[in-house]
């Protein structure tokens, strides 16, 4: 771990103590898990303390755990990833939240510290389905008008539900039910972590 | 009196100033932007979701129609991003070849914009100059890769192959005979290298060409100067990068403060701007070009004398060449692997970020150890931009709504995603 992550962890250890849920220093970046109770204090905290001065929400994005790994389905299903940035001490930290609930997952909404979260938050609503309290303009940004359903659920199918063409009978635009059929040509495999390697053969 | 109402205007997603396909609702008091409320996703083809059914070498083509105006700096992000999460290091020549693609892919897009730039705001001329130096470059393109837009040149690992030794030639035809054609092959008589060389010396001069017809301009300034101006305060708030931030006066450049590839040992220098508007931005993004032509000459000079592989060896990654794919039970099995199941990539996750021609494109990348992304996010630095229409917008006149758009620079093939 090189220095500066080291004193990166140091610092969001002093200045969030145990509102961090855990912190973890990977391929040179920092990653941690907040609780939904502490999220906005802890994402203030990043922003205004000056030794963190995290001035620049460089994206956030929804993530559904439900098909992770060897044992899907454990824990909670959907998390809202964040990375900031700090210009002035040019560092970058991931920050995770887990929703809550699966049925009505809710992170607040960070719109009042980063404005730039603004459309984030509207596309993790939309192509996820969580909520963000505090929100002022929580519409949907990317799909279509009238679109039911979040699509990047794991659980929605690739072709979707529905599919539009231009009926010549009734001379106008319509929706029908899909006519592709769902097809995998390589399948998703997880291999065990040892797999291939020629050293314990 | 009859009261007076505020009118509501749609512009786009048909409007040739709406850069593709947005739509804007504008609310307008007189001529006077009241409020922009873009819609978008009009273009929308969940390349994120689509990544996730697919092998990880599958989505590199995706990338390219991302931002499809600058190619390969997309493929870039995703292919270190991948990188990083295998921890493999990429030979130097192929960092240096996407190094000078990179730039090559910055000057490209900034020609088109302000090609483009100019059309919006009235200057005819400009996109036509802009087109015939794109020409050269698309060539550059073509010749790596064999297409001219969508390259898929960078693979996790390194780059695709070597860059070439010859450049392909104008042949004589019915409608244009030898002598005619002469000219335009001369420069392409040698290697890639030469051919880049050459314009890498022709391209300042014409840079000053650009400059003589906009930068003093009457017009052009008036439409420009004081239009959409952003403070450096509100440019970090609104999460901006690249030209929009430094054209704001702060000194960010991800090339600079977060070195990735060779651009530790390149020489050059960073645009600001000062006033943090419209004419600003067109004076960082003309700089640019300038610099990165500076950059190119010295990954040619750094090229030319340093031969050397251009992928990595290690073929649980990069597939084996095809001599020794056919003679080596090894290398078959290898190659045999990597094309049916595809990369396996450890469990972990990672951010990578490259400095765009619009700004920062990041690629998050979420892996459970599977030969496909678990999740994979693209952090689109257009989309973030015209987040900000509304702010940039309100207070500025109708016509000025297009001199916003044309110096956000937006292409809705990364916004929609």
């Amino acid at each position: 771990m090189s220095a500066t992550l080291e004193a990166l962890s140091q610092n969001l250890q002093e200045h969030l103590g145990d509102r961090l849920k855990s912190i973890k220093v990977a391929l040179g970046e920092v990653t941690i898990e907040v609780a939904v109770a502490d999220y906005l204090h802890v994402m203030q905290t990043l922003r205004d303390e000056p030794q963190l001065a995290f001035d620049e929400l460089i994206d956030l994005c929804g993530v559904d755990y439900s098909t992770y790994g060897h044992e899907p389905g454990k824990g909670p299903r959907f998390a809202a990833v964040t990375h900031l940035l700090s210009v002035a001490t040019n560092r970058r930290l991931r920050v995770r939240c887990f929703a809550a609930a699966d049925d009505f997952p809710a992170v607040p909404s960070v719109t009042a510290i980063w404005n730039s979260a603004d459309w984030f938050e509207r596309e993790a609503f939309d192509l996820y389905g969580i909520v963000f309290p505090g929100h002022e303009d929580l519409r949907r940004i990317l799909t279509d008008y009238g679109f039911i359903g979040h699509p990047f659920r794991k659980d929605f199918p690739i072709s979707g539900y529905v599919e539009m063409r231009y009926d010549p009978e009734q001379q106008r635009v319509i929706y029908q039910p899909v006519t592709i059929e769902p097809r995998e040509i390589t399948p998703r495999i997880v291999r065990e972590a040892t797999y291939g390697d020629t050293d314990n053969a | 009196m009859p009261e007076l109402r505020n009118f509501t205007l749609n512009f786009g997603p048909q409007h040739p100033a709406a850069h593709g396909v947005l739509r804007m609702v504008l609310e307008l008091d007189g001529e006077v932007v009241v409020r922009a409320d873009p819609h978008i996703g009009l273009l929308h083809r969940a390349t994120e979701k689509l990544a996730e059914t697919r092998t990880w070498i599958q989505s590199v083509p995706y990338m390219d129609r991302l931002d499809y105006m600058s190619m390969m700096c997309n493929e870039h992000a995703y292919c270190m991003a991948i990188e990083r999460l295998l921890q493999i290091e990429v030979p130097i020549r192929a960092q240096y070849i996407r190094v000078m693609f990179d730039e090559i892919t910055r000057i490209l897009n900034h020609l088109l914009w302000v090609g483009c730039h100019g059309l919006d705001v009235g200057a005819m001329t400009m996109v036509l100059y802009a087109f015939r130096e794109r020409e050269d470059l698309v060539d550059a393109y073509e010749a790596v890769s064999g297409a001219r837009m969508h390259a898929a040149y960078y693979r996790p690992g390194g780059v695709y192959r070597d860059l070439p030794d010859r450049m392909s030639q104008y042949q004589e035809s019915k409608w244009k005979s030898a002598a005619q054609i002469r000219p335009f092959n001369e420069a392409r008589s040698g290697s890639l290298l030469d051919f880049l060389d050459d314009f890498a010396s022709r391209f300042p001069k014409l840079l000053d060409e650009y400059e003589t017809l906009l930068t003093d301009n009457r017009i052009w300034k008036q439409r420009l100067v004081d239009v959409g101006i952003v403070t450096p305060e509100r440019a970090l708030q609104r999460g901006f990068s690249g030209p929009m931030l430094r054209g704001s006066g702060i000194a960010w450049d991800l090339r600079k403060k977060q070195p990735y590839e060779v651009y530790d040992r390149l020489d050059f220098d960073i645009p600001v701007g000062v006033t943090g508007d419209s004419y600003d931005r067109y004076l960082v993004r003309m700089e640019e070009m300038r610099q990165s032509n500076r950059i190119l000459k010295q990954c040619i000079d750094w090229l030319r004398q340093n031969p050397g592989p251009v992928m990595s060896d290690n073929h649980k990654v990069a597939p084996p060449d095809r001599e020794a794919m056919k003679s080596n039970m090894e290398e078959l099995i290898h190659h045999f692997k990597l094309c049916t199941e595809g990369i396996h990539v450890p469990e972990g996750e990672v951010y990578s970020a490259v400095e765009h021609p619009k700004g920062e494109f990041g690629v998050y990348l979420v892996s459970d150890g599977a030969n496909k992304p678990y999740r994979l996010k693209i952090r689109a630095p257009g989309y973030v931009h015209l987040s900000a229409m509304n702010e940039m917008a309100r207070g500025h006149m109708l016509a000025d709504v297009v001199t916003i758009i044309g110096s956000q620079d937006i292409v809705f093939g990364e916004i929609d995603r």
